[in-house]
């Protein structure tokens, strides 16, 4: 089995009101070195073996886990270890 | 005419857009679950307000695979009127039937009050009977209906007049360009945040919102007969 850790984040050109708001709550804190926030969303998934895992990785944050007109993916494919 | 009002588990605008349609229209309306496969016989197809599948992943995004999905992107296909209302028109943000996607608001509140819309375009199938430039009165009512598109996109809408409505005065959720609703190229599918068919009578306040769906009817009715004489 293989486990996949996809990464989204918002896109560069596009406003994270969400991030805004918990940067402001960090300076508020007085942590001021904190100079941007963007939050994203982390999925992971597990799969069968198969020759095209990243193929169908690519096809399903396509289609389903990323809005690609606001949103970036990324994924890591690591050996899933049974206990 | 007779619609169909598309219910997703989540849809709590469902009932709202049933009654605008039987009660402000006196027209024929059923409901049409979700795992449905076909709008066969249906002239209107409606997706209503509401946080399908919890909103979980995106707004829309679990809703934009649904069983019905494929019937509701033929009549589209087909011509038939499409329209879609806050998390309607995120589905079909999500099922590309429009262009664009939601982002959270500006401030991140949720926003439900009554706003000025301003009619951008009243030379579509739902907005024949508004005047251009009219500001009239409809609810807001989401968390996510701050509309972004790029650059080529807007220009794109802007230049083949595809803004149909805009917010006029205070741009509640910080859309681009004052965006509140947008119509495909064909002119049969229209996505908007606010709720026509909660301004569909009087006694709530408005009745702005019915002639939304009094211009589709009006339409339907010139098309069927059009269809029958030539």
């Amino acid at each position: 089995m293989k486990k996949v850790k996809v990464y989204i984040t918002l896109k560069e050109s596009v406003l994270d009101p969400q991030g805004q708001a918990v940067m402001q709550s960090l300076h508020n804190m007085d942590y001021k070195d904190v100079k941007d926030v963007r939050i994203g969303k982390y999925i992971e998934l597990l799969m069968e073996d198969s020759a095209d895992v990243a193929e169908q990785v690519d096809t399903v944050c396509d289609k389903l886990l990323a809005n690609t007109v606001i949103e970036n993916y990324r994924y890591e494919i690591e050996e899933e270890v049974h206990s | 005419m007779k619609t169909a009002v598309i219910v997703f588990p989540g849809s709590n605008c469902d009932q709202d857009m049933y009654y605008a349609i039987k009660d402000g229209l006196g027209e024929e309306v059923d409901y049409v679950w979700h795992a449905e496969t076909s709008l066969d016989g249906y002239d209107a197809i409606m997706i209503p307000g509401g946080f399908s599948y919890g909103d979980y992943l995106r707004s829309g995004a679990i809703a934009r695979f649904a069983g019905i999905m494929p019937a509701v992107i033929k009549a589209a296909e087909q011509g038939k009127p499409v329209l879609g209302v806050c998390n309607g028109f995120q589905i079909l943000l999500e099922a590309g039937l429009l262009p664009g996607a939601m982002l959270k608001n500006k401030h991140l509140k949720f926003i439900c009050e009554t706003v000025n819309l301003k009619v951008e375009n009243n030379e579509t199938q739902f907005t024949t009977l508004y005047d251009k430039d009219e500001v009239i009165r409809i609810p807001i009512a989401h968390g996510e209906g701050n509309y972004f598109c790029d650059d080529a996109t807007l220009k794109e809408l802007e230049e083949n007049n595809r803004i149909v409505f805009t917010y006029s005065g205070e741009n509640p959720n910080g859309s681009r360009a004052d965006i509140a609703g947008i119509i495909n190229p064909a002119g049969n599918v229209l996505g908007m945040m606010p709720h026509p068919e909660r301004a569909a009578d009087a006694l709530l306040g408005s009745d702005d919102g019915l002639r939304l769906f009094q211009s589709i009817l009006n339409h339907w009715r010139e098309s069927t007969h059009a269809a029958y004489t030539s």
